[in-house]
């Protein structure tokens, strides 16, 4: 055990070589301010007690640590626990960052709320905090994204927001990302941008680790109480890759094994993936340094994933450094065995997760055959699937 | 000393302000661009900022990413752009500056890109995704004889202006207003007097002004406020259309009142 070493980002929001600030100079001045907040608010008991009830009363925290007996009989070795960040209000584990950074956003004194949107999991956890706490909202969403997941734009829509449909590139999460911050850019004096991932500049693959970091906290605690030991395995899907770090994270220090997964799309073997950890390369993209998808000539690439929430060239600088470390094991699921992972836990388990989350449940198949009777695995399910209903139905009958 | 500052200054001591032209590298002919290039030099130019096409280029409105993804779709990479900088050199004497995101030169390769920039004639680098804090790192080395041109814009604290100043050479780059690259119809009194402060600070290099000018008018109305100006979407504008006659025009009248 390797105690209470961990001690990531440094002052310069770099993890190792990874992280940093890439950003033009306009956002410099809000990003230092949106630092010093953080760094006051983070230790200040009123608004820890303020996000606590939030987390509590609103988003219907603390989530289940599920026993998942059936599935555990299936594969006959070790026992299966699932985190259920499916069950937060709005259906993923979105919610647990956007309550934080809009308490932050109020202390700053900005009106206005600006996020980018893949899956359109994020955009529906900051329209409903926008909701909540009145301000204007306006999502950025690929034009892809927004066929591909109607009723999250419905839903947005009907909180309040505003979705702009972003035209520009492969019309996915990168590119609305990319007009997200160029809103900001322009916008900066009035306006908070709540990025949904672990990405971008520094301080944000910080801070909204340390608002995910919940997950990993209760499963920590829970499973204690069930079976007073901590887990020796846990799996996580990894698209820019909060959910995973939110887990992950309060195990860092611990012999726990953990898995990030990757979005394989058509294989890793094509060029229609999201395996950024597993093929790409380290360079600068979206404000920080970090491994990306990119080609010969440093062009971000154009990459695939069936589910919208993984589709993105780059994942957080954290997980760059957690893997060129070895402290965290990356691996792949293709579309079609992200497929198979919600049958599974469907069938087994009457829960039907997101696209996303089936590629950490499909992982099971790859490393269940390499667990012991006695171990204790958890697997992140950080969404539910009713978003994705239209494209199983699509794909399944195929 | 640095090429591009004492450019800037013996226009200067001609009464006159120092214009600063941008094109998209390989945009919108991939095999004319060179001549396009020398056209703008002959119209009045006496800077040209050469963009290296990227995918993502958040510093960009909607004009210039338009000619960033047209170049992109001729395949233009960083060894073009740096090949029309030494097919210009060969034919030119002005300060010529490449423009680009940090990624395609990390993947190129900082020490060989420093070296081939210098052989092909760049006098220096502008990457607007390295701002003052990952400058130092970034810039692990640094061939003396390209200047590094930082940006200011109106959230920079004077602290900062004055740190940006002291790591620029070549001339400091100020940014009008906060947002993307881009025409504006007016600038504003606020401006204004950002650029007064912004002047007021930088004590060691020459002051371009870029970002919405688009039009003599603007040039005018900004005259006293800088050293020079920089204009780019507003002649990508009408490159966009292929109107290049217009471009060079607009060029002439930028001219005119530099």
């Amino acid at each position: 055990m390797i105690a209470d070493k961990y001690s990531m980002p440094d002052s310069d929001g770099k993890f190792g070589i990874f992280g940093g600030k890439f950003v033009p100079e306009t956002l410099i001045a809000a990003l230092t301010e949106l630092e010093k907040n953080y760094n006051e608010v983070k230790a200040e008991p009123g608004f820890l007690s303020e996000l606590e009830e939030l987390q509590t009363n609103y988003n219907g925290r603390p989530t289940p640590l599920t026993y998942a007996n059936r599935l555990t009989e299936h594969f006959g070795k070790a026992e299966i626990f699932l985190k259920r960040e499916d069950l937060n209000h709005t259906g993923a584990h979105k919610l647990n960052n956007a309550l934080g950074q809009i308490l932050l956003a109020r202390k700053i004194g900005k009106k206005r709320i600006i996020a980018e949107t893949g899956a359109g999991q994020h955009g529906v956890a900051t329209a409903t905090v926008c909701a909540k706490f009145g301000m204007e909202c306006i999502v950025y969403m690929g034009s892809k994204d927004v066929e591909r997941q109607s009723l999250n734009v419905f839903r947005m829509e009907m909180l309040g927001a505003k979705v702009i449909p972003v035209e520009s590139g492969s019309k996915t999460l990168k590119d609305a990302t990319n007009e997200a911050i160029r809103d900001w850019v322009t916008n900066v004096s009035d306006t908070h941008y709540i990025i949904g991932s672990v990405v971008g500049p520094h301080p944000y693959p910080m801070m909204v680790r340390d608002f995910q970091s919940i997950i990993g906290s209760e499963t920590k605690q829970q499973l204690q109480r069930v079976r007073g030991k901590g887990p020796d395995h846990i799996i996580a899907c990894v698209g820019g890759g909060s959910n995973a770090i939110g887990i992950f994270y309060p195990f860092i220090n611990h012999n726990t094994k953990m898995y990030g997964i990757e979005a394989g799309g058509f294989g890793i073997d094509t060029d229609k993936h999201c395996a950024t950890l597993t093929l790409g390369s380290p360079g600068v993209f979206q404000g920080m340094k970090t491994y990306l998808l990119q080609d010969e000539s440093g062009q971000i690439s154009e990459v695939h994933s069936i589910s919208a929430g993984l589709d993105y060239p780059g994942v957080g600088p954290e997980h760059s450094y957690l893997k060129d470390t070895n402290r965290i094991i990356y691996d792949s699921i293709t579309d079609a065995e992200a497929l198979e992972g919600i049958k599974l836990l469907s069938e087994k388990e009457g829960i039907i997760p997101a696209l996303e989350t089936a590629h950490a449940v499909a992982y099971l198949n790859k490393l269940m055959p390499n667990t012991n009777e006695g171990e204790i695995v958890v697997v992140n399910i950080s969404g539910r699937g009713d978003k994705d209903l239209n494209t199983i139905i699509a794909n399944l009958k195929r | 000393m640095s090429k591009i500052h004492n450019y800037i200054d013996a226009i200067n001591k001609e009464n006159r302000k120092a214009l600063n032209i941008f094109l998209t590298a390989g945009f919108p002919e991939k095999e004319n661009f060179t001549e396009l290039a020398c056209s703008v030099l002959d119209a009045g130019a006496d800077i040209l900022e050469i963009g290296v096409p990227f995918s993502d280029p958040l510093a960009d409105g909607p004009i210039i990413q338009k000619s960033s993804k047209a170049a992109l779709d001729n395949h233009i990479t960083l060894n073009d752009s740096l090949r029309y900088v030494s097919e210009i050199r060969e034919q030119r004497d002005n300060p010529l500056i490449l423009m680009g995101y940090a990624n395609p030169i990390i993947k190129y390769g900082l020490s060989k890109f420093l070296a081939d920039a210098e052989s092909a004639g760049v006098n220096g680098l502008i990457i607007p995704d390295v701002p003052l804090e990952e400058n130092d790192n970034f810039f692990n080395e640094l061939n003396p004889e390209i200047d590094t041109i930082l940006l200011t814009t109106p959230t920079s604290s004077d602290e900062r202006i004055k740190t940006i100043d002291e790591k620029s050479s070549g001339f400091v780059y100020c940014v009008s207003v906060t947002g993307t690259t881009g025409t504006r119809e007016v600038f504003d009194e606020e401006i204004k007097k950002n650029l007064i402060r912004t002047k007021s600070l930088v004590a060691k290099n020459k002051l371009l002004v870029g970002f919405g000018i688009s039009k003599p008018q603007n040039v005018s109305d900004l005259y006293d406020t800088a050293d020079g100006f920089i204009v780019g979407s507003a002649v990508i504008k009408y490159l966009l259309d292929n109107n290049k006659k217009s471009a060079l025009d607009l060029v002439r009248s930028l001219r005119n009142v530099c």
